[in-house]
C-alpha cells in the first residue's frame, strides 16, 4: 500500500514538474469572435488582424504572446462558452469579443471573474458601462451618430436626409438613435427613415422611399455588405444622393468583385484607411493580405491589430508575464489603460475612466475606388 | 400611381426569385415527402460555382451556369444517396434533421472553400440592362427570372404529365408502396427528382444573386426559409402553387414594407400567411387533404 | 397481468429518468464544491438545464401530441423578455433585493406570459395539420421575434413605461427592453440549483401528463385522430393542453435563460434556435422524455468539446449530426446493432412504449 502511495506521489510530482516545464512564458491572449455563421467576415477580420500583430511582436523577440482564437458564432451563450474555454486554456486577458451582444454577455462574466477585456469592435456604450475591466478600441455608437450629424450640418452636405438602418442590429440602431437626436438639435430635416433586418434580400423599397421623399443625402449607419446592395439598388433606379456611412462602411471596396463606381462619392467615417500611404499601414496591409487570402483589411482588422498591440504595450509596462494570474493581470492592466497612451494603426488613443477610447475618426470620400480625405 | 407600379414591379421581382426556389422545394416535397432544408444551401453552392466559372475560370456566363447546374445535380444526387436514402423507411422528422445537418455542412464547407468575405455577383446578360417604361425601369434580371419561372413551370408540368419518368414521379407521390408494387423503381425516381430539384437550385442561385448580388455562405438560408413559406402558401406539392405563392409573397413583402412599415416587414408577411392558411388550410392551390377512416 | 407489467415498466422508466437527473445534479454540484469542474462546463450548466426543459416541452408537442412545431424558440423569447422585465421591475420599483425570490417570480411570470401567448396562438394553429401547422408555428415564431425587436420597456418614478415601434419613453427612464439591443442590463441571477428544480418540475409535469388520462387521449389523437374523435375524445382540447403546457414550460426555461446572461437579444430566438431544439427532440427519440434530456445535454456540450478541431468544429458537428441520425434511424444498421448487443441485453421492452 505504501509502495503504491509512493508511486502515485512520484508520478504526481513528475507531472507537476513537466507542467512547470511546459509552461512557456508567453502571454496568452484570447481572441473571441464569430468565425462561422452570418457574421463570420467580421470575426475573421479581427482574427487576422490580431494574428498579424502577434506575429510582428513575436518576431521582434523579447516577451512572446500566444493567441487563443475561439469562435462564438455571434451568439451570447456560445460567446460565454468560448470565453470559459479560453480561460480553461490559460488565457490571461481577452482581445474581444468582436460583436456587441456577445460582448455584453462575456464582459458581465469577465467582470465577475476579474479578467481584463479590450474589445476591438463591440461599439455599444453599454459594453463598457459600469465595468472597470472593460475597454474599447473602436468608437462608441453614439459618437458615430453625433459626429456625422454635426458634419452634415456644418459642411451643408445635404438638406433633406433619409436614413436606412438595420433594425435587428444593435450597432445600427444605436447609431441611428444618436444621429436622430443630434439631427434634431442641429436642425437637420429627416424626411425618411426605413429599416431592414438581417438576411433581407430586397433593399429596393427602402431606397425607393428615400427617393420618393426627395432626400438628397442618405445616412447609412450599417455594415458594408447591405450597403453595397443599397448602392446597387439606388443605381438601378438612377437615384444619386450623397451617401454617408460610418465605420461599418469601411470594407466596401474590399468586397470581392465589387463595382467601385457604385461607391463613387460615398462619404464615410473611419479610423483606418487601407489606402493610406503611411509605412505602417502599407506594412500592415501587406502582412494582413498574406494571412487573409488576399482580402484587404478594414477597420475590424486594424482595430484588432491595435487591441493586441495595446495589450502588449500595457503588459510590458506593467511587467505582466506569462506567469501572471489573470486576476492580477486585470488590476495591472486597468492601471495601465487608465493612464497610458497608445499609437497604433487607428491613431493615437487614450481611454477615459469608463473605458471608452478617445481618438479621432477621419472622414473620407470614395473617389476612383480609393479613400480620399474629405477636406482635401 | 407610378410609385405603386414600382413597388409592384419590385414585389414581382422579389417574388419571382422566391418562386423559383419554391419550385425546387415543392418538387422534392411532392415526390419524396420530405422538407429538404438543405435546398437553400444548394442554391448557394450553385451561385458560388457559377461565380467561380465567370470570375476565376474565365468561362462565359452561360457555360458557368451550365457547370453550376451539373455540379448541383451531382451534389443533389450525392446528398440524397448518402444522407437521405438510408432513412427512407425512418420517420419523416429524422430525414428533416438530417437535411438540417446537411444544411450546416454545406454552409461550413462553403465557408472553408470560399471564405467569409462576401463576393459581389458579376453583371451578366441577366442583369446587365434594364427596360425603361416612362420613369420606371424594370431590370432585365426581373424579366429573365419571370420568364425562367414560366418556362420551368411549363416544362415541369409537361414533364410530369407526359414522360414516363414524370408519370412514375406522380405515382410515387400518390402512393409510394403501390408504386413499388407496380414495378416503379422508387429510389431511382426520387434520385431523379433530387437531380431536377438541384439543377433548378443552381438556376435559382444565379437568378437570386443576379437580382440581389451579395454572395456569402449564408446567402441561401433566409431566401430558403421564405421560399419554403411560399411553397406552403401556394399549396406544397403543387407546381403552379409554388409559382403563385412565391410571387404573392414577394408582392406582400414589398407592399407591407412600402405602405405599412419596414420595421414590421416580416411580421406582415407571416401574418398574411397565417390568415390565408386559416381560410384555406392546404394553401392556395393545394389539394384538400382527404380524411380516410 | 398485462396492465401491471406496462405500469411497472412505466414506473421504472420514470424512476430511472428522475434518478439520472438527480444523480447528475449531485455529481456536478459536488464537483462545483470541490472546484474540480472546468470553467467551461460550469458555465454551461444553466443553459443545459434550459435546453433540457425546452427539449422535453417540445417533445410534448412533437413527440406525444404529434404536431410539428417550428416556433418553440418564440415562446422561449416571450419567457426570457418577461422574466427580464419582471426581474427589473421587482428590483427597480419594488426594491426586492432577494435574488432567489426575484428569480422565482420572474420564472413563474415568464411561464404565465408564454402560456397566454401559447393559448392565443394555439387556437388558430391547432386547426391545421401536418406541414401547414409547422409553417404557421414558424410564422408565429418569426412574428414574435419581429415584434420584440420594436418593443421598448423601461422603469422610472416607480412605474413601468412601455412603447411600441418607436422609442417614446420619457427622459431618465431605466431601459429594460431596448428594441434591437434586446433586454439590457439584466442582473444575472439564474443558478444551477434553480435550473435543476425547473428540470425536475418539467419532468414531473410532462411525465405525469403523459401517463394521465389526458396523456392517453393526446396520444390517441396523434395515432389516429378520427378514431379518437369518434370515441368521443375532444381532440382540440387535449391538443391545446399539450401545446399550452409546452409553451408555459418553454417560457419558464426562457426566463431562466434570460436571467443567466446580462443581455438577451431577439436574434437569439430565431427559427434556427427552434430547429436546434427540434434536433434535440428527434435525436433523443420522439416521445422519449429521457432521450430528450440526454440529447439536449449531449448536443449542448458537443460543440464545446469539438473546439479542439478549431476551424473544422462546425463542420465536424454537422457530420456527427448526420451520422448519428443515420445510425439511429436506418433500419438495417439498427437491426445489425441490435443483433450485436442482443446477447448482452436482458429481455426488456421499450419503456413507456412511446418511442416511435
Amino acid at each position: 500500500m505504501k509502495k503504491l502511495l509512493a508511486l502515485v506521489m512520484a508520478a504526481m510530482m513528475l507531472l507537476s514538474v513537466t507542467a512547470v516545464l511546459a509552461e512557456d512564458a508567453s502571454i496568452k491572449i484570447a481572441v473571441i469572435g464569430p468565425f462561422t455563421g452570418p457574421a463570420a467576415n467580421y470575426g475573421l477580420a479581427c482574427q487576422y488582424g490580431a494574428q498579424v500583430a502577434a506575429d510582428e511582436i513575436n518576431a521582434q523577440g523579447g516577451m512572446q504572446i500566444e493567441l487563443i482564437c475561439v469562435d462564438d458564432e455571434h451568439d451570447p451563450e456560445k460567446s460565454v462558452n468560448a470565453y470559459t474555454y479560453a480561460m480553461d486554456k490559460g488565457a490571461q486577458m481577452i482581445a474581444g469579443t468582436t460583436t456587441t451582444s456577445p460582448c455584453l454577455a462575456v464582459s458581465a462574466q469577465a467582470y465577475e471573474d476579474r479578467v481584463f477585456m479590450l474589445t476591438p469592435s463591440a461599439s455599444s456604450d453599454l459594453v463598457v458601462a459600469d465595468k472597470d475591466n472593460m475597454y474599447q478600441i473602436c468608437f462608441q455608437d453614439p459618437q458615430m451618430g453625433i459626429i456625422p450629424a454635426d458634419m452634415i450640418a456644418e459642411k451643408k452636405l445635404g438638406t433633406k436626409i433619409a436614413i436606412i438602418y438595420n433594425i435587428s442590429d444593435d450597432y445600427s440602431t444605436g447609431i441611428y438613435e444618436a444621429f436622430k437626436a443630434e439631427a434634431e438639435k442641429v436642425g437637420l430635416e429627416i424626411v425618411s427613415v426605413t429599416t431592414f433586418t438581417e438576411g433581407d434580400t430586397d433593399y429596393k423599397t427602402q431606397v425607393d422611399k428615400a427617393m420618393t421623399a426627395g432626400a438628397d443625402l442618405v445616412f447609412l449607419p450599417i455594415y458594408y455588405t447591405p450597403a453595397s446592395m443599397i448602392l446597387r439598388a439606388a443605381k438601378d433606379i438612377n437615384y444619386a444622393p450623397v451617401f454617408f456611412g460610418v465605420d461599418g462602411m469601411d470594407g466596401i471596396l474590399a468586397l470581392e468583385n465589387f463595382d467601385a463606381s457604385l461607391a463613387e462619392g460615398v462619404i464615410l467615417l473611419t479610423p483606418f484607411s487601407a489606402f493610406d500611404t503611411d509605412e505602417t499601414v502599407v506594412n500592415f496591409v501587406e502582412k494582413y493580405t498574406a494571412v487573409s487570402d488576399g482580402v484587404v483589411p478594414n477597420q475590424f482588422g486594424a482595430d484588432a491589430y491595435d487591441a493586441v498591440g495595446a495589450l502588449y504595450q500595457a503588459c510590458v509596462n506593467a511587467g505582466i508575464t506569462g506567469d501572471t494570474a489573470a486576476e492580477d493581470a486585470c488590476e495591472l492592466l486597468i492601471d495601465q489603460f487608465s493612464t497610458m497612451e497608445y499609437t497604433g494603426l487607428t491613431g493615437t488613443m487614450q481611454w477615459d475612466e469608463t473605458g471608452a477610447v478617445n481618438k479621432l475618426p477621419a472622414a473620407y470620400v470614395i473617389q476612383d475606388g480609393a479613400y480620399v480625405p474629405l477636406d482635401k | 400611381m407610378t410609385a405603386f407600379l414600382r413597388f409592384l414591379i419590385n414585389g414581382v421581382s422579389l417574388g419571382s426569385v422566391y418562386a423559383i426556389i419554391a419550385l425546387g422545394y415543392t418538387m422534392v416535397y411532392g415526390i419524396a415527402k420530405m422538407l429538404n432544408f438543405a435546398h437553400g444551401d444548394v442554391i448557394m453552392v450553385g451561385a458560388y460555382i457559377s461565380y467561380c466559372g465567370m470570375q476565376y475560370w474565365g468561362v462565359p456566363p452561360v457555360a458557368s451556369i451550365l457547370t453550376a447546374m451539373v455540379v448541383c445535380t451531382v451534389l443533389g444526387i450525392t446528398i440524397e444517396g448518402l444522407a437521405y436514402r438510408p432513412l427512407r423507411q425512418a420517420a419523416s422528422l429524422a430525414v428533416l434533421i438530417t437535411a438540417i445537418g446537411m444544411s450546416y455542412l454545406l454552409q461550413n464547407v462553403a465557408l472553408m472553400i470560399w471564405g467569409a468575405n462576401p463576393k459581389t455577383f458579376p453583371q451578366t446578360f441577366i442583369n446587365g440592362a434594364s427596360l425603361n417604361v416612362g420613369d420606371m425601369s424594370i431590370s432585365s434580371a426581373t424579366i429573365i427570372t419571370i420568364l425562367a419561372n414560366v418556362l420551368i413551370m411549363v416544362a415541369l408540368t409537361l414533364f410530369t404529365a407526359k414522360t414516363k419518368m414524370g408519370k412514375a414521379m406522380r405515382c410515387v407521390s400518390e402512393d409510394r408502396g403501390a408504386a413499388e408494387l407496380m414495378g416503379i423503381n422508387v429510389n431511382r425516381t426520387i434520385s431523379v427528382t433530387f437531380a431536377i430539384g438541384s439543377a433548378l437550385a443552381a438556376i435559382a442561385g444565379v437568378l437570386l444573386c443576379s437580382s440581389y448580388p451579395i454572395l456569402q455562405p449564408t446567402t441561401g438560408s433566409m431566401p430558403g426559409i421564405k421560399a419554403f413559406t411560399a411553397a406552403v402558401f401556394g399549396g406544397i406539392g403543387s407546381i403552379p402553387g409554388a409559382m403563385l405563392g412565391g410571387v404573392l409573397l414577394g408582392v406582400i413583402e414589398i407592399f407591407g414594407k412600402a405602405y405599412i412599415s419596414t420595421e414590421l416587414g416580416d411580421a406582415i408577411v407571416f401574418a398574411v400567411l397565417i390568415v390565408v392558411l386559416l381560410v384555406k388550410p392546404s394553401g392556395l392551390l393545394g389539394k384538400p387533404m382527404r380524411e380516410k377512416v | 397481468m398485462k396492465m401491471t407489467k406496462a405500469k411497472r415498466n412505466r414506473l421504472i422508466y420514470n424512476v430511472v429518468t428522475f434518478a439520472l437527473v438527480i444523480i447528475a445534479f449531485f455529481v456536478l454540484q459536488s464537483m462545483i464544491d470541490a472546484k474540480t469542474i472546468t470553467r467551461s462546463l460550469k458555465g454551461q450548466l444553466v443553459p443545459i438545464c434550459c435546453w433540457i426543459v425546452m427539449a422535453v416541452s417540445l417533445n410534448l408537442v412533437v413527440g406525444i401530441s404529434g404536431e410539428l412545431s417550428l416556433g418553440h424558440a418564440g415562446f422561449m423569447s416571450v419567457g426570457a423578455y418577461t422574466g427580464a422585465v419582471v426581474s427589473g421591475l421587482l428590483l427597480n420599483v419594488y426594491q426586492i433585493e432577494d435574488a432567489s425570490a426575484r428569480l422565482a417570480i420572474a420564472i413563474v411570470a415568464g411561464g404565465l406570459m408564454a402560456g397566454i401567448v401559447g393559448a392565443l396562438i394555439g387556437i388558430p394553429v391547432l386547426r391545421l395539420r401536418g406541414d401547414y401547422l409547422a409553417i404557421v408555428t414558424l410564422a408565429f415564431g418569426e412574428i414574435i421575434r419581429n415584434l420584440v425587436n420594436v418593443l421598448y420597456i423601461g422603469t422610472g418614478d416607480g412605474r413601468l413605461y412601455m412603447s411600441f415601434l418607436t422609442k417614446k419613453l420619457p427622459e431618465g427612464v431605466v431601459m429594460l427592453v431596448d428594441g434591437a439591443k434586446g433586454a439590457v442590463k439584466i442582473k444575472p441571477i439564474s443558478t444551477f440549483i434553480a435550473g435543476f428544480i425547473l428540470v425536475l418540475i418539467t419532468l414531473a409535469v410532462v411525465l405525469n401528463l403523459i401517463n394521465s388520462r389526458a396523456g392517453r387521449a393526446i396520444k390517441a389523437c396523434r395515432d389516429n385522430r378520427i378514431a379518437a374523435e369518434s370515441m368521443g375524445v375532444n381532440v382540440t382540447k387535449y391538443k391545446m393542453t399539450a401545446f399550452v403546457t409546452a409553451a408555459v414550460l418553454a417560457g419558464m426555461a426562457g426566463a431562466l435563460y434570460g436571467l443567466k446572461s446580462s443581455t438577451i437579444v431577439p436574434t437569439q430566438f430565431t427559427f434556427n434556435q427552434s430547429i436546434n431544439v427540434l434536433v434535440f427532440v428527434v435525436l433523443g427519440g420522439l416521445g422519449n422524455v429521457l432521450g430528450s434530456v440526454i440529447s439536449a445535454t449531449f448536443l449542448t456540450i458537443l460543440p464545446e468539446t469539438l473546439r479542439a478541431f478549431a476551424d473544422y468544429r462546425m463542420l465536424v458537428y454537422a457530420v456527427v449530426l448526420i451520422l448519428v441520425m443515420i445510425f439511429t434511424n436506418n433500419p438495417t444498421i439498427r437491426s445489425f446493432v441490435n443483433r450485436l448487443i442482443a446477447p448482452f441485453k436482458k429481455k426488456e421492452s421499450t419503456p413507456g412504449g412511446d418511442a416511435q
